[in-house]
């Protein structure tokens, strides 16, 4: 499976970025293979509106089933649930631990968005 | 003539001075828009019979999932990333379209049509000899300048336009000072009104109107934004007093002409300056 993940930086030990549609970066890592690619976000993160549906065609396109992120408003919520990615918001602490946590079950896909647009 | 008052800085007086400029004019028929489609104030102090109501919409686009061969085309193609194109039909945002129609023309197959969305109304009505017309923003509408520009599809083809504007330097105000004549930018003598004015100033020269300005609660403050309009050759076309007997009139949505004559003769001669400069620019 493949998940995306966003960040602050380039490692598994880099720090979540709280942010979706701004986040510095996403981080995808196919969970079989332990192999993991760095997307650069900074065209949305200067977006004058909709960077959060920008980023969600983003993960799309990269072929993610799930997104572990700290918060996901309602636009971008929208957008990545018409194309059947699951969700989870309130990641925190490192991808690494983050990807670990959801493995383990600790962290679960969410059924709505947990902020406003624009929080 | 179209004339706009405009302003950086909100709550200067640009209602004030646009309704009080309207019927100060001895002309037989002015047109006042009102162009400050988010918080339309002209009608209090005009309180105009409304005859006439048109609803304004934007095109927004609408997607046949049949026709649709997830391209992305219309996604690349969008500024407003008011569409998303993912690996089936494209998700659609309203509230963030602009409605410039580009997703219709680049989308290969036609599956995208154009439904309008209503933003808001256009109302016209009759004070005196004012042919009044504004418009009216839905709440919780983000997008202005379409509105803006349907108001001003009502500009005289021949005689007086004046147009109150928003307050601010952004698309709403660039809406409704486009194709005017001239620009009248209200200001009060505060640090606030000065920063916001150089600013507005800043905008027109880019946008090539000619404008002057005027001082409202002219005696308080400090002569700052004086000595800037001499500094950067800028006519002060009129300045308001802080009269109590004014700021009472305003407090109960009065024109001050009505209840102080003695300031018709000021807005009188401001519109002579204008029509002056008008009429010399033109050449004849």
């Amino acid at each position: 499976m493949k998940i995306a993940v966003t960040t602050i930086g380039e490692t598994l030990g880099a720090a979540i970025d709280l942010r979706f549609g701004r986040a510095a970066k996403f981080i995808l890592l196919d969970t079989e293979t332990g192999v993991f690619e760095v997307v650069d976000n900074t065209q949305n993160l200067n977006a004058a509106q909709g960077a959060g549906i920008q980023a969600a065609e983003t993960v799309v396109r990269l072929g993610a089933q799930y997104l572990i992120t700290g918060n996901c408003g309602p636009k971008a919520f929208r957008t990545l649930q018409a194309a059947g990615i699951q969700v989870i918001t309130g990641a925190e602490g490192t991808v690494g631990e983050a990807v670990e946590r959801f493995k383990a079950g600790g962290l679960k896909p969410s059924s709505a968005p947990n902020v406003e647009g624009h929080w | 003539m179209i004339i706009a008052i405009a302003s950086g800085k909100g709550g200067t007086g640009k209602t004030t001075v646009a309704v009080n400029l309207a019927c100060s004019s001895i002309a037989d028929s002015v047109r006042l828009l009102d162009c400050d489609v988010e918080e339309p104030n002209c009608h209090i102090f005009l309180n105009p019979e409304i005859q006439r109501c048109e609803i304004v919409g934007i095109p927004v686009p609408e997607v046949d999932e049949n026709k649709c061969i997830a391209c992305s085309e219309c996604s690349r193609i969008c500024q407003y990333h008011a569409i998303a194109s993912l690996k089936t039909k494209p998700l659609v945002f309203p509230e963030l379209c602009h409605g410039c129609g580009g997703c219709t023309k680049i989308c290969p197959t036609g599956a995208i049509s154009e439904i309008r969305q209503e933003i808001g109304v256009v109302e016209f009505g009759r004070y005196d000899n004012i042919e009044f017309v504004h418009g009216r923003l839905n709440i919780g509408q983000a997008m202005s300048p379409p509105l803006i520009r349907a108001v001003k599809q009502n500009v005289a083809a021949n005689g007086i336009t004046i147009i109150d504007c928003p307050p601010g330097t952004s698309c709403p105000v660039i809406a409704a000072v486009k194709d005017s004549d001239y620009v009248v930018l209200v200001t009060e003598p505060t640090p606030f009104g000065l920063h916001d004015l150089s600013l507005a100033v800043e905008t027109m020269r880019e946008l090539k109107i000619p404008f002057g300005v005027c001082i409202n609660r002219a005696d308080t403050g400090d002569l700052k934004v004086v000595d800037y309009c001499r500094q950067e050759n800028i006519p002060i076309l009129l300045e308001i007093p802080d009269d109590r007997r004014i700021a009472e009139a305003y407090s109960r949505g009065q024109l001050i002409i009505n209840v102080l004559p003695e300031f018709k003769s000021g807005f009188q001669k401001m519109f002579d300056r204008i029509a002056e400069y008008y009429h010399e620019a033109r050449g004849h």
